[in-house]
């Protein structure tokens, strides 16, 4: 029975994949790409990793699917949204990618079990300071990880803004949007933000013991930004504001000075001395769901812009 | 077969079929959604590495979320050229592939 | 220790501060931040000790549950470089990226991406994690793409969109070869890997990974993304681009080939690298020959240059490991590689100083500006004898060392490939060298940058030369914590 509710689940995500890549025209494409990443996120709930699940259904099929879209729109106001007809069918990458599936297949097969790193884990886990292991791992095994990562975001969102004409730089992010004062959106925008700020702060804050943490409770708190900002109830701010650019940095400037006060009290570098793990961690999550909330808006939201250029 | 390797079966093919798209694809925003599916495929497939023998391994999970987000920095990125690209060329695709259509 | 902290944690500090702070506060702070990096440096090169490199064991977690840095050789080599070229370019941008002189956009991105771009490669150079490896990676070209971006033209935008797609596709590549190692030997660290038990997958791990990084490296044929970006980017921007990015993936490639897996490392899968890299001498040599445009005949130079570093992967690799000639190799390679990083980007800040006079960098708008700008015209100069490989320069001791291995180990067709280049870049330097020391009217009431900008390409190119006449400290520091597989046999 669970075979069979795994077959299918398995089915349909390659379904919708094979539309996403190969169904007419790109709008249809992004749809199925949404329902995409609501598939893959059963998916992960299946193997067991809910955390997983969480931040694929936030951030792999919410956050990315408006991104999307937001940019469909913007492309078929430059009237670059139409696609070239299909050419012959291209032989060498159908065949490089069957390689690539073949290759990956045979590999699979191949594995060996390895005995890493279940033992040394299961012995450096309760000293984490946390008891979700995801969160052990993320915030504190493979912390140097997680700040580049964080500062990942952080040059994407820069590099996106490079993108802004010169023109347009004073200007607040992304295009003004006109929503009618009584329609579905206003509405949606009014009752969305208060609902959604509570949800994603409990999803930070149960991080630490149960699935969730600062990247999904993040994530849940950008999107309220980005409807409430879609349903023209606020309007994003200016670059120059520099309280949204402290926002911005918050997250890593906090894990940063945390991991070198490990270094100055002489436990090392990125070190959560075992006593004040649990709460250390619990600081750099808050601080980093702002600053991941804060990125990952502007970045949907996009580089400023006058809203003129096209007419 | 067991279901751990169903799911990775399926990862190694999502991944092929994104692929085919990031290499077939002219338009650029499919371009970066088949790239979107080709990590994801990666992922499930070492998801399912982690979930063999029994109890599930955190550490492939964290390496998925910080993927994850990963992917869509890139993603915004590669998509904010896009469309400035697309403004500056009246096109969603790069010069030199940009043939008749 | 604390010096390796302090190269970690001063870019990532400084961008996270230019990102807040104002524009004067920013320009203030960037000259103190590169001094303290060069202190910083200083301090790691002297602490290192002959015996073993120092490592670094992050929140005090052993691998494989945490992450693991280590300051070798290659890697301190690398961050003094890093160091040198970062400091220089950053000055040279005080200039060039004001508000007044780029727009108060590029004057404030242009900060924060640089600063990244630091702490990558300094991260890069020093994680032994796979996985880091590759958050890493991310880091760089994504801050890479955006300073390509920053000039903001439509062929900036093209160009940078083809990185991106480079990149993306690069990324993947890698992440798919990173996967299988874990999913066989549940760690990433690489010394681990050095003594796990032989799995199956691994070739295929290895061969997933190496390609990606090729694209990421720019390797001949996935060089076609790196011309028009770096040809397009800010003159300071492209001469960290050019100079420092792609040797972060290179090192990842040493790392793999001859430090996890140089059990893998087949004979054939060498030669083809080493043959690919042949490839790229003569095809970006060619190009640059072609092309009218100094920036591009620099960038097309660098294709050509970056090909030469895959001749190590014969000379001290596979049945060549441990052999009598292998160190030479693995040192003759890091030679160049240092000598083409000062190099390069002391070109490349020489262009920006001429094209903000000019206007352009056409070739022949270049005529007779040794006259107007003899201490820049000098270093392009001095840069030019280091990439053909002329003594006493970096680039020669490089050379001399990877042709005598090459005879001794019997592969001589890599000693001509060398020798061939070598010819080749001095036929593509010659045009603008001519045209630059051309008799000519000096050019018209344009401001000329100061002694003190001119300085800037001069050190670099200097240092590329210092290399080779003091080549002594160098050679010992690349000696220290040598792979085995580049250790010289007996």
């Amino acid at each position: 029975m669970t075979w069979a509710l795994d077959a299918t689940l398995c089915a349909m995500i390659l379904a919708v994949a094979l539309a996403t890549v190969l169904g007419r025209g790109v709008f249809r494409a992004i749809v199925f790409f949404v329902v995409y990443g609501l598939l893959l996120a059963l998916a992960w709930v299946r193997l067991d990793a809910v955390d997983v699940a969480l931040a694929e259904a936030a951030i792999g099929a919410g956050l990315t699917g408006v991104l999307f879209l937001a940019a469909f729109g913007r492309l078929a106001r430059s009237g670059a949204d139409a696609e070239p007809p299909p050419g012959r069918v291209n032989i060498a990458a159908a065949l490089a990618s069957a390689a690539l599936t073949g290759a990956l297949v045979w590999a699979w097969v191949a594995l060996p079990l390895p005995g890493r790193p279940g033992p040394e884990l299961a012995e450096a886990l309760p000293r984490a300071g946390v008891e979700n292991p995801v969160t052990a791992v993320l915030l504190n095994f493979r912390a140097w990880d997680t700040l580049l990562e964080s500062v990942v975001l952080l040059a994407a969102l820069v590099g996106l803004w490079m993108l802004a004409r010169d023109e347009a730089w004073t200007e607040p992010l992304g295009l003004p949007q006109h929503v009618r004062p009584g329609g579905v959106m206003a509405s949606f925008g009014r009752i969305l933000p208060p609902v959604g700020v509570l949800v994603g702060a409990y999803v930070v804050y149960v991080g630490a013991d149960r699935p969730g943490g600062a990247f999904q409770g993040g994530t849940v708190l950008a999107a309220v930004g980005i409807v409430a900002a879609l349903a023209g109830l606020v309007r994003p701010p200016r670059v120059t504001r520099r309280a949204w650019r402290a926002a911005l940095v918050a997250g890593p400037a906090v894990f940063l000075a945390a991991g070198l006060g490990g270094a100055a009290l002489g436990a090392g570098f990125l070190t959560l001395p075992e006593r004040i793990a649990g709460s250390a961690i619990f600081a750099i999550e808050i601080a980093l769901a702002l600053s991941i909330a804060v990125t990952l808006a502007f970045l949907v939201i996009g580089p400023p812009e006058t809203g003129l250029e096209d007419q | 077969m067991s279901g751990v390797t169903l799911y990775a079966l399926t990862g190694a093919a999502l991944v092929g079929t994104g692929f085919f798209g990031l290499i077939a694809a002219r338009h650029l925003l499919r371009r970066v959604l088949a790239f979107n599916l080709i990590g994801s495929g990666l992922f499930v497939y070492l998801g399912a590495a982690g979930a063999r023998g029994g109890e599930a391994d955190p550490v492939p999970q964290a390496l998925i979320i910080t993927g994850i987000v990963v992917a869509l920095s890139a993603s915004a990125l590669a998509v904010g050229l896009i469309v400035a690209l697309a403004r500056a060329r009246g096109r969603a695709m790069l010069p030199e592939e940009d043939v008749g259509g | 220790m604390t010096a390796l902290v302090a190269l970690l944690a001063l870019p990532l500090a400084g961008a996270l501060a230019a990102v807040v702070l104002p524009h004067g506060a920013v320009r203030g702070m960037v000259p103190a931040l590169s001094v303290a990096m060069l202190a910083a440096t200083a301090v790691l090169v002297a602490g290192l000790s002959a015996q073993a490199p120092t490592r670094l064991k992050l929140g005090q977690w052993p691998p494989p549950v945490g992450i693991v840095l280590e300051v070798d050789g290659l890697a301190a080599a690398l961050i003094a470089m890093t160091a040198l070229v970062m400091t220089a370019a950053a000055l040279a941008a005080l200039r060039s990226e004001q508000p007044a002189a780029a727009g108060a956009r590029a004057a404030f991105g242009f900060w924060p991406l640089m600063l990244l771009l630091w702490a990558a490669l300094n991260a890069v150079f020093v994680s032994r994690d796979l996985f880091n490896l590759y958050v890493g990676l991310e880091l760089l070209s994504l801050a890479s793409v955006g300073l390509v971006a920053i000039g903001g033209k439509p062929e900036a935008l093209a160009a940078a969109m083809r990185y991106m797609l480079f990149a993306l596709v690069g990324s993947l590549l890698y992440l798919a070869g990173v996967v299988l190692v874990y999913a066989a030997h549940g760690t990433l660290d690489i010394g681990l890997l050095a003594d796990r038990t032989p799995a199956k997958p691994d070739a295929l791990a290895l061969a997933l990974m190496t390609a990606g990084l090729m694209a990421k490296t720019a390797l001949f044929p996935f060089h076609v993304w790196l011309p028009p970006a770096h040809g397009s980017a800010p003159a300071p921007a492209s001469a960290m681009l050019s100079a420092l990015v792609p040797k972060a993936s290179f090192v990842i490639l040493l790392r793999l080939w001859f430090e996890a897996m140089p059990d893998r490392a087949q004979d054939g899968a060498l030669v083809l690298l080493a043959v690919l890299g042949t490839a790229a001498v003569i095809w970006g040599s060619l190009r640059a020959l072609l092309q009218t445009r100094l920036k591009l005949v620099v960038a097309y130079s660098t294709v050509a240059q970056i090909g030469y570093l895959f001749l190590v992967f014969p000379l001290a690799g596979g049945g060549s490991a441990e052999m009598p000639w292998s160190a030479g190799a693995w040192t003759g390679v890091l030679f160049l590689a240092l000598a083409h990083g000062l190099a390069k980007a002391a070109m490349f800040l020489a262009v920006g100083q001429w094209m903000a006079v000019t206007g352009s960098d056409r070739l022949d708008a270049m005529r007779g500006l040794a006259t107007a700008m003899p201490m820049t015209s000098f270093a392009f100069a001095l840069a030019a004898v280091t990439l053909v490989g002329l003594p006493p320069s970096g680039g020669f001791t490089g050379k001399y060392l990877l042709m005598t291995s090459a005879f001794a180990a019997g592969q001589w067709m890599w000693a001509l490939v060398l020798a061939g280049g070598g010819l080749l870049a001095a036929a593509y330097l010659y045009r603008p060298l001519a045209i630059l020391f051309a008799r000519a009217d000096a050019p018209g009431p344009a401001t000329l940058p100061t002694r003190g900008m001119q300085a800037i390409p001069l050190c670099l190119a200097g240092a590329a030369i210092a290399l080779g006449i003091a080549s002594e400290t160098p050679f010992e520091l690349l000696s220290i914590g040598r792979p085995a597989a580049a250790e010289d046999g007996s």
